[in-house]
C-alpha cells in the first residue's frame, strides 16, 4: 500500500432513521487499484459507493479523494464518475451526445470534443455506433456507452455499481475481461460494487467483503479466498467445510488445534478470533480435498462413505460422510479420473494438504 | 432438423388467407369488432357534425332557406372583415397567453408533486382535482366575486391600504378572461406534466449530476426535455379548447374580452347566418391546428437548442 491513498475512508457511519447502513467503515484504496466491494444485497456496499460519488452523505466520518475531503462536495464537483447499475443512458440523446454530455460543461473547442468522444468510443469498441439512440442498443452496448461516458471525463476514480449484473452469463464474462483490460489501459482507480464473488475474484486487485454495513475483510482475491477471516466471508466466497476443533495452544498470531479427523495442526489466527469453550472453527475448501484412487497413498488422508453426488460438467461434488465429523464433507473433484462415476454408497479415501486448513472467526 | 421443419410446413395454411371466413377469424377483425361501437359513436357524433359544418360553410343563407350552390363568399367575409380578423386574433392571443401561463404555473406544481410529493403524491393530486368537482360555470362566477368592484380582491387591497378606491380594471377585460381560464385549466395541465415527470428515470438525473451538471443544468438538459411530451400535451389540452371558449369571455370578459366563439354563436343564433358561422368555425379550427403544430415545433426546437 503506497503512503498516500487515492481514497481514504475514515470512520464512516450512515444512518437511515435507526437503520445503520454503514457501520464505522474505514478503508484506504490506492491510486490505480481495481478495488471491489463485495457482499450480499443490503450489506451497504452500494451506500458506500454512493457516498464516494456524493449521492449519499455519511452521517459521520470523513471521505478523502486524492487528499481532499469531499464531505459536503456535490457529485458534480467530485473527481469521480459513475457507471450506474441500469447504465442511465440519456434516452433523448444518441450515443455520441451521451458520451459528450459531461464534456459540454468543459467548453472544449468542437474539434477537441469530437476527438475525445471518438477516442472514448473507440476505447470501448463502439466507434461505429455513434449515431444510435439508447433504445437501439443491446445491454452490452449500453454498458459500453456508460463506460465511455464516464471515462471521457478522465476521472481520478471510476465507480461501477453492479455494472455486469444485468447481462447474461456469456456476455458478462466477456465484459469482465474487457473491464480488466480497460482498467489496465487507462490506469485509473476502479471501484466495483458486486454481489458476484467470481466477478470480484477475477477482476480485483483487492476485495473488501461487507456484511451488515461493516467491512469484514479486505485482502487480495487469493488471500480472501484461501484465508478468510470469518466463517461468513468464507461462506460468501464459495463452499467451505467447517468443523469444530479443540484449541491446544494459542499465541498472538497462531493457534494450534486438535481436529476430529484431520489431526493436530497449527494455523494462522484470524482477526477477531476468540476461542469459545476452548474450541475453534476450522475450514477447508471442497477443492482442496482430493479423491485417492486405487493404491495411491497420502500422508494426510481421511476416509468416508459417499452419500450424495452432484454433477456440474467439468467437476462433480461428492458429499462424503466421515465418521466422527458433525457434517459430511463436500468434495469438489474434476471429472478427469471418473469422479462422476463413483457410486453413492462407496467408500472413498480423501487426501488433503494440512496447509489448506484455516481457522475462521465465528 | 429436417423432420422439425417438415412438420412446420404441415401446420402452415395451405394458401394465403384470402377467403372471407378466414378474415373474420383474424386478430384484425376481432380488434375492429371490439372498437366498432366506440368508433361508430365517434363517427356519428364527431365527424358527421364537423362534415356538416364544413358543408354549410360553402353554402349561402337565403333568408329562411339554404342556397346549396358552392361559394367561397363566407370565407371571404370570415377572413376579410376586420371585426372577425380582430376577434380571431384576440382569441388566439388570449388562448396562447392562457396556455403559456397555465403551463408555466402548472410545471412547478407538477414537478414538486413528482419530486418532493413523497408518500403524499396521491393526496396532492386529489387536492388539485377538488375545484373541478363544482360546475365550470360556478368556478367562472366565483371569479366575478373575487375580481368584481366590491369583490374580495378590491376589499382586500383597500383594507391593507394599497389602493384608495376599488379598481375597475380587474373585471370585464381580457386579463380577467386569462386569469379565469388559467385557473379552470390548471388541473388539466398539471396532470399530463406530472405523468411525464414521473416517467423520468431518477438515475438519469443522478447521471447528469455525476457528469458535472448542477441542479439547474440537469433540469434543463435532462428533466425538461424528457418531460416535454407532457408539456406539449398540457399546452394543447389548454390551448385548443380555450380558443373557442364561450362561457368565460361572456361572463368575465366584458366588451374587451369578447372572443371568436361569441361571434360564431351570434351567427348561428340571432344573426341566423349558419353558413357564415360555419365558415368562422372552420377558419378557427384550421388556424388553431396550424398554431398547435407551430407550438409543438417551437418547443422541440427550444429543447434542441438547450441540449
Amino acid at each position: 500500500m503506497p503512503d498516500k491513498p487515492m481514497i481514504a475512508i475514515e470512520g464512516v457511519n450512515k444512518f437511515y432513521g435507526i437503520y445503520k447502513a454503514l457501520d464505522n467503515v474505514s478503508l484506504d484504496i490506492a491510486a490505480g487499484e481495481f478495488f471491489s466491494l463485495l457482499g450480499p444485497s443490503g450489506c451497504g456496499k452500494t451506500t458506500l459507493l454512493r457516498s464516494i460519488a456524493g449521492f449519499d452523505t455519511p452521517t459521520e466520518g470523513d471521505i478523502r479523494i486524492d487528499g481532499q475531503s469531499v464531505i459536503g462536495v456535490p457529485p458534480n464537483r467530485r473527481p469521480t464518475n459513475m457507471v450506474f447499475q441500469n447504465y442511465a443512458i440519456f434516452p433523448h440523446l444518441n450515443v455520441e451526445e451521451n458520451v459528450a454530455y459531461g464534456l459540454k460543461r468543459l467548453k472544449l473547442d468542437a474539434a477537441e470534443e469530437r476527438r475525445r468522444v471518438a477516442a472514448a468510443l473507440e476505447q470501448v469498441r463502439l466507434g461505429h455506433l455513434g449515431k444510435r439512440r439508447a433504445h437501439e442498443l443491446s445491454g452490452g452496448q449500453r454498458q459500453r456507452v456508460a463506460l465511455a461516458r464516464a471515462l471521457v471525463m478522465r476521472p481520478k476514480v471510476l465507480l461501477l455499481d453492479e455494472p455486469l449484473s444485468a447481462l447474461d452469463k456469456k456476455l458478462r464474462e466477456e465484459m469482465q475481461v474487457e473491464l480488466r483490460t480497460l482498467q489496465r489501459a487507462v490506469g485509473i482507480t476502479f471501484i466495483l460494487v458486486t454481489h458476484d464473488q467470481y466477478e470480484a475474484l477475477a477482476l480485483s486487485d483487492r476485495i473488501a467483503v461487507m456484511f451488515g454495513g461493516q467491512i469484514a475483510q479486505v485482502a487480495t482475491p487469493k488471500e480472501i479466498y484461501q484465508r478468510p477471516n470469518t466463517r461468513q466471508v468464507a461462506d460468501f466466497l464459495g463452499g467451505m467445510n467447517f468443523m469444530k476443533a479443540r484449541v491446544t495452544n494459542e499465541t498472538a498470531t497462531r493457534i494450534s488445534v486438535e481436529t476430529p479427523r484431520f489431526g493436530g495442526v497449527t494455523v494462522d489466527k484470524p482477526l477477531g478470533f476468540v476461542a469459545r469453550n476452548g474450541a475453534a472453527t476450522i475450514g477447508i475448501r471442497p477443492e482442496r480435498l482430493r479423491v485417492l484412487w486405487d493404491d495411491a497413498h497420502s500422508d494426510f488422508e481421511v476416509a468416508g462413505k459417499v452419500v450424495d453426488r452432484h454433477y456440474f460438467g467439468e467437476i462433480t461434488h461428492l458429499i462424503v460422510d466421515i465418521p466422527g465429523l458433525e457434517q459430511p464433507l463436500s468434495v469438489s473433484e474434476t471429472n478427469n479420473f471418473g469422479a462422476d462415476d463413483i457410486p453413492v454408497g462407496d467408500t472413498v479415501r480423501l487426501a488433503y494438504d494440512p496447509d489448506a486448513l484455516v481457522a475462521v472467526a465465528d | 432438423m429436417a423432420v422439425l421443419s417438415g412438420t412446420g410446413v404441415e401446420h402452415r395454411p395451405a394458401d394465403p388467407p384470402k377467403s372471407r371466413t378466414r378474415w373474420i377469424a383474424s386478430e384484425e377483425a376481432s380488434g375492429l369488432a371490439l372498437i366498432s361501437p366506440t368508433l361508430l359513436y365517434a363517427l356519428a357524433l364527431l365527424f358527421l357534425p364537423v362534415l356538416i359544418v364544413i358543408a354549410y360553410s360553402f353554402w349561402t343563407q337565403d333568408y329562411l332557406t339554404i342556397d346549396r350552390t358552392f361559394t367561397l363568399q363566407n370565407y371571404r367575409t370570415a377572413l376579410g372583415e376586420p371585426i372577425y380578423q380582430d376577434l380571431l386574433l384576440r382569441s388566439l392571443v388570449i388562448s396562447l397567453v392562457v396556455s403559456v401561463v397555465t403551463v408555466t404555473v402548472s410545471y412547478p406544481i407538477a414537478w414538486f408533486i413528482s419530486f418532493h410529493g413523497g408518500v403524499h403524491k396521491n393526496l396532492w393530486l386529489f387536492l388539485i382535482t377538488v375545484p373541478c368537482w363544482t360546475s365550470y360555470l360556478l368556478r367562472v362566477m366565483s371569479w366575478k366575486v373575487i375580481l368584481g368592484y366590491g369583490g374580495v380582491m378590491n376589499t382586500g387591497l383597500l383594507s391593507i391600504g394599497l389602493i384608495d378606491k376599488p379598481l375597475t380594471t380587474l373585471l370585464y377585460n381580457s386579463n380577467a378572461v386569462v386569469i379565469t381560464l388559467v385557473h379552470s385549466w390548471a388541473a388539466f395541465a398539471i396532470l399530463p406534466i406530472y405523468v411525464s415527470l414521473e416517467k423520468v428515470d431518477r438515475s438519469l438525473i443522478e447521471a447528469a449530476h455525476d457528469l458535472g451538471d448542477n441542479k439547474l443544468m440537469s433540469f434543463l438538459r435532462v428533466t425538461l426535455p424528457l418531460s416535454l411530451p407532457g408539456v406539449i400535451s398540457a399546452f394543447l389540452i389548454v390551448m385548443i379548447p380555450t380558443v373557442g371558449d364561450y362561457v368565460t369571455p361572456k361572463l368575465v370578459g366584458g366588451k374587451d374580452g369578447v372572443m371568436i366563439a361569441t361571434a360564431i354563436q351570434a351567427q348561428f343564433g340571432k344573426g341566423a347566418n349558419w353558413p357564415l358561422g360555419a365558415a368562422l368555425s372552420v377558419t378557427t379550427m384550421v388556424v388553431v391546428s396550424a398554431m398547435a403544430g407551430l407550438v409543438v415545433l417551437a418547443l422541440q426546437l427550444l429543447v434542441k437548442v438547450t441540449k
